[in-house]
């Protein structure tokens, strides 16, 4: 059984902020939108849709790799990385 | 506003590197790094080709902390349950000192800012700037939070993102067409079964690739890289092909299936993972390059998308230490002559055309374009391990002779319209 991706980002050292560093506009998404690339490049599977439909985003497991930024055409993300002190902190990579 | 003589954006191998021939030269240098160290935010695959950078901080190559001296080689093509594997171990790789070793990060950059910090730059992590200020088109420091900083020059080595850099104008926001993502697992298994599985001797690493099925059509391939006791297994993929995804699998999945390949599972048996990391990797080659200097800055490393994947040699941590090494000589040059404008940076650019690093990527200018071929990721593994399969089978009929096998599967695979067509797009590669 391969390992479950929230047991592999389980492995990772997080700080994490009180505020999100990614900030998806759903307007955006709704209104430009066609291939929802978020959804399967993101190598830590972050992206999901809620009850509502709405797009969201658990960055609280961000590898900040900016894969989900390079690939929204839409321009729906404003994500900048963590503040300092906060985010992923790698010990081996 | 506090102002210093020169800042470095990012505590990378660029920024480090630009910092330690700066502080080296008496140069007053600031590195901000937005990780908890140098290393934190940071990923190989890896491995670092350390004859190209040997003349540049001679004192310095002997004693980094690498992993494995690589002395094995490996590419793999896979395709439909076929996996053929090209392999050398060359005296040459590893005789006096080897041409590359594997590497981590988080203990290569950490060491290095430590030599940086020994040479009088001040290193200070937890920093995360958040702008490139400009003046008249002049870059004259930068905003960390409240805090504004004023420089004769900034080095921006703030990674493949570019988001400073793009925002100031000085260079383009990255695109899906010329970037690959990367990500990993780091392994851990003991030094005794590397050595055992990979047939290596005590203190010998390998490096293995892979392409074909692995990435199920698409740019990219799979690597392993063997660490002093872990390995580090990952995946790389061009970012179009993966938003074109050809059959709704995810990124991340990729790696979970190729290591539960009956070909795979027994290189990670036993294994324990102990990390899981993931970067942006620049691969748009030379023409992806921005203007290098301007005036008050140069950029440098990943920024400077200074990388190059040639299928079976993956570079691109060479290219950031050169790439300091030329922005920190190009800056001590202008200190001389008083002028930190475009003109007086200019030498940077100069040298880096003159060295290995845009010369090599001058070289491989056509192979982004040929790595668009997607049937080099699915035709030629398929034809290369028909071509061996079919050699290598005994069944219940009479067999051909050898050579009318091989004959065969060139004839099939490798003569056709297409095959020549790629032949002649490869040429300049």
């Amino acid at each position: 059984m391969p390992m479950k991706i929230d047991a592999k980002l389980g492995l990772d050292v997080f700080k994490l902020d009180k505020e999100p560093h990614i900030v998806i506009d759903n307007d955006v998404c709704k209104a430009v939108c066609t291939d929802e690339a978020c959804l399967y490049v993101c190598p830590a599977d972050l992206y999901e849709r809620d009850d509502q439909g709405r797009m969201t985003v658990n960055w609280e497991g961000c590898l900040e790799c900016g894969t989900c930024l390079i690939c929204c055409d839409a321009k729906a993300l404003t994500w900048t990385y963590p503040r300092g002190q906060f985010g992923v902190q790698y010990r081996m990579s | 506003m506090e102002q210093v003589e020169c800042i470095v954006v990012g505590g990378g191998l660029a920024g480090l590197s630009a910092a330690y021939g700066l502080a080296s030269a008496g140069a007053e240098v600031m590195v901000l790094e937005r990780g908890d160290y140098s290393g934190a935010k940071n990923v190989t695959g890896g491995r670092l080709y350390v004859k190209p950078i040997r003349r540049f901080y001679p004192e310095l190559w002997d004693e980094a902390p690498y992993e494995r001296p690589v002395a094995r080689e490996l590419v793999t093509m896979m395709a439909g349950g076929a996996h053929t594997t090209v392999e050398i171990a060359s005296d040459r790789f590893t005789a006096g000192q080897p041409q590359s070793y594997t590497v981590l990060r988080a203990r290569l950059d950490q060491w290095l800012a430590e030599k940086v910090g020994e040479k009088g730059a001040m290193v200070v992590p937890n920093m995360k700037v958040d702008e490139l200020l400009r003046k008249d088109g002049k870059v004259t420091g930068i905003r960390a939070g409240e805090d504004e900083i004023g420089a004769q020059v900034v080095i921006v080595a703030e990674g493949v993102l570019r988001l400073l850099s793009s925002k100031a104008g000085l260079t383009s926001e990255p695109q899906a067409r010329h970037h690959a993502i990367g990500y990993k697992e780091v392994i851990e298994l003991p030094a005794g079964v590397i050595e055992d599985r990979w047939r290596l001797n005590p203190g010998e690493g390998a490096a293995h690739l892979f392409m074909g099925d692995c990435t199920k059509g698409m740019m990219g391939g799979a690597f392993l890289y063997t660490n002093k006791e872990s390995i580090s297994l990952g995946m790389v993929v061009g970012m179009d092909d993966m938003r074109r995804r050809r059959d709704g699998s995810e990124s991340w999945q990729l790696l979970d299936e190729f290591k539960e390949l009956p070909q795979i599972k027994p290189l990670v048996a036993g294994g324990t993972v102990a990390e899981y990391s993931a970067h942006s990797i620049p691969e748009g080659g030379i023409s992806q390059v921005p203007k290098l200097a301007g005036d008050g800055y140069v950029v440098a490393g990943d920024t400077a998308g200074l990388s190059l994947n040639a299928l079976v040699t993956v570079r691109g941590m060479d290219f950031a230490i050169a790439s300091g090494y030329f922005a920190a000589q190009a800056v001590l040059k202008a200190k001389e002559a008083g002028d930190f404008s475009a003109a007086g940076l200019a030498s940077y650019e100069a040298s880096l055309r003159d060295s290995f690093v845009l010369r090599d990527l001058e070289t491989a200018r056509s192979i982004p374009n040929v790595m668009e071929n997607p049937r080099l990721f699915t035709h030629y593994p398929q034809a290369i391990g028909r071509l061996l399969e079919s050699v290598y089978t005994i069944d219940d009929q009479p067999q051909a002779g050898i050579v009318k096998k091989a004959w065969r599967g060139v004839r099939r695979d490798f003569m056709s319209v297409a095959t020549v067509k790629d032949a002649w797009s490869m040429r300049k590669i």
